[in-house]
């Protein structure tokens, strides 16, 4: 490790501008990571514009049913003659906003959860942790399932259900790194100034432990994508009208014999975004130099 | 040794005890009225008093909880509220060893893939090989399993007709008929199990090719083989196992969705039927036994490594 610089704390930090030039060099020699950058990318245009974009109405019933892709329907269209274009680039919305949506939620809720368990330690880390150590022996798609079967479908419930199953991830994350930037000479000095323990946390331990929490979210924000879908696909999902990858896909099950393309093109856009995002955390990981075994 | 393991088993007692607290009352705590739900049409002031003593919805929560958790603990998860109301119990008993069959079978197919595939992109780093089964490995992890088992239908049932489509057949049945049903389900859902096993392997059998005694080996004028079966592999697997025990949530989590792609009445059907029908005893027992799999599972696990790894000594 060559850019590495020691603060005056005798903490190993990179410098900021050596980290930006960590990042390019990264990004420029990985072309996993420009694959992703570029799909994805082409994707968050496609949900922007996707009024502007989209042929056909998404909901738009026609005569024109279960044709096969041509120069009319790029993607064909559905049993009720919908174009699955047009349908596809408007679920693109959903699953970004609810992969983004999901995870700032479990991000903000989880981090707090971790950083103060951590920083506090006693009693307040053994009644969190008790929590944490529960939600982790379970599966999280058997936990969003379970919160979206009590508490109902729907947009909200979903977003929040998979973040609920999200939140032990990133508060383990957040404590194991507070636990070891605790001991820093530079936290004691921090304490010794009279800073408040929110200080404390917000302006010297955070900015400290972002790199694996970065990393973490990263690809959380694909496997959000991945719950979203899976949940619409068993009827779980945001709505019955809306059309979602999961709800397309479910829909068009039955038809699989007859009509290939609707069993193939949504499960196709769900794939794409979800290897971008994992091609751009892997490289993420590098650029910051996070070790497998911290997230 | 002997107290770790008492300390293990005593803390996945206490866990599935949590949990079965919290299955309960969080169903309790959703806002509307399950009776008017269930009543739907026939819905006369005497059908509900009736409905509500049946169910023992008069009690206090505690006393519905205690009678509930004494059953559960008895094997009585309570009636189906629908149909001829069959024992919960009953339904998760025939949907069971679908399940577990599905699960064996899909694990079986993921370590036949892993291993060979962690172990040629370890040895040969950063060769061809070793980039596809890295990209197969992203692949793997990025792909929905409902998807991958809809381009299996597509191809195998629907175009070449090899194998059905949906449905399972019991070992008593023949073992090929068994197969034939279940081979589809296991592929969609061992892929992404691969995935997740092969870069361990692949990861861990690189640290391992490193360390002082495979230089040893080497010196002893051992072949290249029995260095990398006998020496290698079995450290290589050590750290591995515990991942294993994480990654059977994707095996669980698996089962329950491409149960529902191929029309299998396994744990996962019923789980999600369940939750449509709003059938409350069902949704609550076949969550309960989807999670005593996974403690009981981890627990193994746990217990596995202690055993597998004599440098490991829990006091």
């Amino acid at each position: 490790m060559s850019d590495v610089t020691l603060d005056p704390a005798g903490h190993d930090t990179p410098a900021p501008q050596k980290r930006k030039s960590r990042f390019r060099q990264v990004f420029a020699r990985d072309q996993k990571a420009q694959f992703g950058l570029t799909v994805l990318g082409l994707f968050i245009f496609g949900a922007i514009f996707a009024p502007i974009i989209a042929p056909y109405d998404p909901n738009e019933m026609t005569l024109n049913m279960m044709a096969g892709p041509s120069g009319e329907n790029v993607l064909g269209t559905d049993d009720l003659g919908r174009d699955l274009f047009s349908r596809i680039l408007h679920g693109t919305q959903i699953s970004l906003f609810v992969g983004v949506a999901t995870v700032s939620l479990a991000l903000f809720f989880g981090v707090l959860l971790g950083v103060v368990a951590g920083y506090f330690g006693g009693w307040i880390d053994s009644v969190i942790m008790r929590y944490i150590d529960l939600q982790w022996a379970f599966p999280n798609f058997i936990i969003a399932v379970y919160l979206v079967a009590v508490f109902g479908t729907g947009l909200l419930n979903v977003i929040v259900a998979i973040a609920l199953a999200f939140l032990d991830d990133f508060a383990r994350v957040a404590r194991s790194m507070v636990l070891s930037l605790k001991q820093e000479q530079f936290i004691d000095a921090a304490r010794v100034q009279g800073f408040s323990h929110l200080r404390i946390m917000v302006r010297h331990i955070l900015p400290n432990a972002m790199a694996p929490i970065i990393v973490l979210a990263t690809v959380s924000v694909s496997y959000a994508i991945l719950g979203e879908a899976t949940l619409s696909f068993l009827g779980l999902g945001v709505s019955t009208d809306t059309p979602t990858w999961g709800l397309i896909l479910a829909d068009g099950r039955s038809f699989i014999s007859r009509a290939w393309w609707l069993g193939v093109f949504p499960g196709l856009a769900i794939m794409l975004v979800v290897l971008s995002i994992n091609f751009i955390g892997d490289a993420l990981r590098d650029a910051l130099d996070v070790r497998d075994t911290d997230v | 040794m002997i107290a770790y393991i008492i300390r293990r088993l005593i803390g996945a007692v206490l866990v599935m005890l949590a949990v079965a607290t919290l299955v309960f009352f969080m169903i309790r705590l959703v806002p509307g009225d399950p009776i008017a739900a269930m009543l739907a049409d026939s819905g006369s002031p005497e059908a509900r008093e009736a409905l509500i003593r049946r169910l023992g919805l008069d009690q206090p929560l505690l006393v519905q909880f205690w009678r509930w958790f004494t059953g559960v603990l008895q094997g009585d998860f309570g009636a189906s509220l629908y149909g001829s109301n069959q024992p919960v119990a009953d339904i998760l008993m025939t949907a069971l060893p679908k399940t577990l069959s599905l699960a064996l079978l899909s694990f079986i197919i993921a370590i036949a893939i892993a291993v060979p595939a962690g172990i040629v992109s370890a040895t040969r780093k950063n060769s061809a090989a070793d980039v596809g089964v890295s990209l197969f490995a992203f692949l793997g992890l990025s792909m929905p399993d409902f998807w991958l088992a809809i381009l299996l239908i597509i191809i195998f049932a629907a175009n070449l007709q090899w194998l059905p489509a949906i449905g399972y057949a019991p070992m008593s049945e023949g073992f090929w008929e068994w197969l034939q049903h279940l081979i589809l389900p296991a592929i969609a859902i061992g892929t992404g199990f691969s995935a997740i096993i092969a870069r361990m392997i692949r990861s861990s059998m690189l640290e391992v090719l490193q360390a002082d005694y495979m230089r040893t080996a080497a010196s002893k004028g051992l072949t290249h083989r029995v260095m990398l079966l006998r020496h290698a592999l079995p450290n290589a697997m050590i750290p591995v196992i515990t991942v294993v025990g994480i990654a059977f949530a994707l095996l669980i989590s698996g089962a329950v969705v491409v149960e529902n792609v191929f029309s299998i009445k396994g744990l996962g059907r019923v789980l999600i039927q369940g939750i449509q029908n709003r059938d409350y005893p069902v949704v609550q027992g076949a969550v309960l036994l989807v999670s005593a799999f996974f403690v009981l599972s981890n627990l193994i696990v746990d217990l596995l490594y202690v055993v597998i790894d004599p440098r490991i000594r829990y006091s």
